[in-house]
């Protein structure tokens, strides 16, 4: 089999699984809606985790695009989430109070694209000074970043007045119906659904996986390889670096704003440098440029927490042992070389990695 | 007709003669000009006053020990180093301020002395990086497939098989780059270059690892791609009978300075190149 057909296979794979867990949710939720409480398939604790995942796996993938195939490592990535996601909010409450627009899908689209254009255009202005320089930067940076953002976040007020938006700094004596309420949060009426998760989902991948096998995306991994390679080459380094930095920022802010949509409350301190890193995890663990590994990492890890909810207070304890241990077995030897057997066929170029180990 | 005569008169050594251009590629403009070309590095001066012209076709030597300033040269006329002093005119352009991607896009094409191939892609991948600039197409028609993606795509593959065809590589278009062997590598570096669709290729110690079957093979392959991309070749080698066998024009740098310039049979026997590569002979 070529590299070729093997490629197509992953990306196949990878999206035919998230579909088939689109068809799968939507059939047990539909069954869940009819009969009473006993009878249920889903746990609601895995109804309820249904859109988070969703989400996540958008941050992970976004964020694998620049660590994986950029090469760029960001530690800010939920900060682009948490501009999403308050954006999104405000949009929402403003379209309802100021336009009464009553379809909730519309508002739920809508709030979706202005938080992807923030924090695109939030990805624009970070990356304009960074990615022209070489080394660490990014990572310095884009950690600041995250910080700032909540902290400014954690001072911003804003009240829809009828079609006018109040916006008000620390002051938080404004005219309106209070759509962010500074340390207190966003007050959302909640309008995610599990549909919308999925479709991002896709969305994602479909963009994230064609990128890749683009000439665009080949730039962005020659220049990960080899930068002065690739200059000599005339690819534009900068402009490439730009590129995938700006759409991982992107595809976080809509994931932010589907994100805020599914709480009642919201506060700033959720996106916080500890989920930047629970991100990255979620990146490493399922393998840096393997953009299914991300897919699956980022639901494992999202339901895992969840289920060792029983542990109480030893949840988080036991949670970075499994971690480890993860981590530990995929770097075994014998372990990797049974996984390559298995998963040969289905993943690109793993032959000749393999042969090269030896 | 006397202007010609008079110029391919002066070519040879000893300095400081300016060129070395065949008399073919006379009439025309050269590919690849220095007036003075110098850079230092923390007062060391890598290279001083060098001075080159390059014809459209011709395919020239740059020799020198260890140490000399070879590959610093490549770096100036690739735009790694801004010089510190002198000029480098590609096509008649002044390369001043440019950086290394602006310069590949005047035609200036290189390999590495230390192999710098894109090691996790494929063959196939590395060659189409190459053709970034020739067959393009932008991010939105590659993310939503347009038709257009997949005609570039094709011209590329086509575009991409034909070139690794001149070093019978096409079969080995899906292998991953970083796991070829050491000389099919080079070659790679070669057929990546080629695809920049270059004016001038710069070759760095293209031979070096190479076994000397590989090598007299290479040598026939690199009069090839002249011939048929009718393009200059500058390269840099330590294997003499490569050099020699191929090169039409050589200049000889030792410590960052030209100090011989001249066809294969005047730079062997030239008294200041023995010198410099074996030492000076003891007296007495
Ligand atoms: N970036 C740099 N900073 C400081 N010194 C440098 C730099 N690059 C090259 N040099 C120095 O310039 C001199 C010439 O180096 P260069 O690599 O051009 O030699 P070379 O002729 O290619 O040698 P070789 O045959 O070993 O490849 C050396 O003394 C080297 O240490
Ligand atoms: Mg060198």
């Amino acid at each position: 089999m070529s590299v070729k057909q093997k490629k197509l296979i992953y990306n196949l794979v990878t999206i035919g699984l998230v579909a088939a867990a689109w068809l799968i949710f939507t059939l047990l939720l539909n069954h869940d809606a009819g009969v009473p409480r006993k009878e249920r398939i889903l746990s609601s604790s895995m109804k309820d985790q249904l859109i988070p995942i969703c989400c996540w796996i958008v941050m992970a993938v976004s964020l694998n695009l620049v660590v994986g195939i950029s090469g760029e490592l960001s530690l800010g990535h939920a900060g682009f989430m948490s501009i999403g996601a308050f954006t999104g909010i405000v949009v929402s409450g403003w379209l309802l109070n100021g336009f009464a627009v009553e379809d909730a899908t519309l508002r739920l689209v809508l709030a979706m694209v202005a938080g992807g254009l923030t924090a695109g255009i939030a990805g624009v202005l970070i990356g304009i000074p960074v990615l022209r320089l070489r080394g660490d930067y990014l990572a310095i940076v884009t950690l600041a970043f995250g910080e700032i953002i909540k902290n400014v976040l954690n001072c911003v007020y804003v009240a829809a007045d009828g079609r006018h938006l109040n916006l008000g700094f620390i002051n938080n004596n404004i005219a309106g119906t209070m759509l962010l309420n500074g340390p207190n949060g966003a007050k959302v009426k909640t309008i995610a659904t599990v549909n919308a998760g999925f479709i991002l989902v896709l969305i994602t991948l479909v963009i994230v996986l064609n990128l890749i096998n683009s000439r665009s995306g080949r730039a962005i991994m020659a220049v990960r390889d080899n930068r002065i390679a690739a200059e000599s080459m005339g690819v534009p380094v900068t402009k490439y670096k730009m590129m995938a930095f700006v759409t991982a920022a992107t595809l976080a802010g809509m994931a932010g704003a589907l994100y805020g949509l599914n709480f009642a409350t919201l506060l700033p301190t959720k996106f916080s440098f500890n989920e930047s890193i629970n991100v990255l995890v979620f990146v490493v663990l399922g393998g840096i440029g393997n953009i299914l590994g991300s897919v699956i990492s980022a639901t494992a890890l999202t339901i895992l927490p969840e289920k060792l909810r029983f542990l109480q207070n030893y949840r988080m304890l036991v949670y970075a042992v499994v971690l480890i241990v993860v981590m530990l077995a995929t770097n075994n030897r014998t372990i990797r070389a049974w996984f390559n057997t298995l998963s040969e066929r289905l993943r690109p170029g793993k032959r000749e990695e393999a042969k090269s180990h030896e | 007709m006397s202007e010609q005569k008079r110029r391919s008169q002066t070519r040879m050594v000893p300095v400081p003669s300016e060129s070395i251009v065949p008399e073919r590629d006379l009439g025309k403009p050269p590919v690849l000009e220095t007036h003075h070309l110098g850079i230092e590095f923390g007062g060391l001066k890598a290279v001083d006053d060098f001075n080159l012209t390059i014809g459209r076709t011709e395919i020239a030597g740059l020799i020198g020990p260890n140490g000399a300033g070879k590959t610093t040269v490549f770096n100036l006329l690739t735009k790694v180093y801004e010089p510190t002093q002198g000029t480098v005119m590609i096509n008649g352009r002044d390369t001043k301020g440019m950086n290394i991607t602006q310069a590949s896009q005047l035609g200036v094409a290189r390999t590495f002395q230390n192999i710098r191939l894109f090691s996790q892609m494929t063959v196939e991948e590395n060659v189409r990086i190459g053709l970034h600039n020739q067959i393009k197409y932008d991010m939105f028609t590659g993310i939503l497939r347009l038709p257009r993606y997949w005609k570039q795509e094709r011209k590329q593959h086509t575009e991409a098989l034909e070139l690794l065809s001149i070093f019978d590589m096409q079969d080995l278009a899906d292998v991953k780059a970083g796991s070829l062997p050491y000389g099919a590598q080079r070659r790679l570096e070669i057929v990546r270059a080629l695809a920049t669709n270059p004016c001038l290729l710069l070759l760095d110690e293209p031979a070096a690892g190479m076994n000397p079957h590989e090598t007299s093979e290479l040598m026939e392959n690199i009069a090839k791609i002249r011939d048929r991309f009718q393009i200059a070749i500058l390269l840099i080698e330590h294997d003499m009978s490569l050099v020699m066998g191929v090169c039409e024009g050589i200049c000889v740098l030792n410590f960052g300075k030209v100090i011989a310039k001249g066809t294969a049979d005047e730079i062997q026997n030239n008294p200041v190149v023995i010198e410099a590569y074996l030492g000076k002979r003891k007296e007495g």
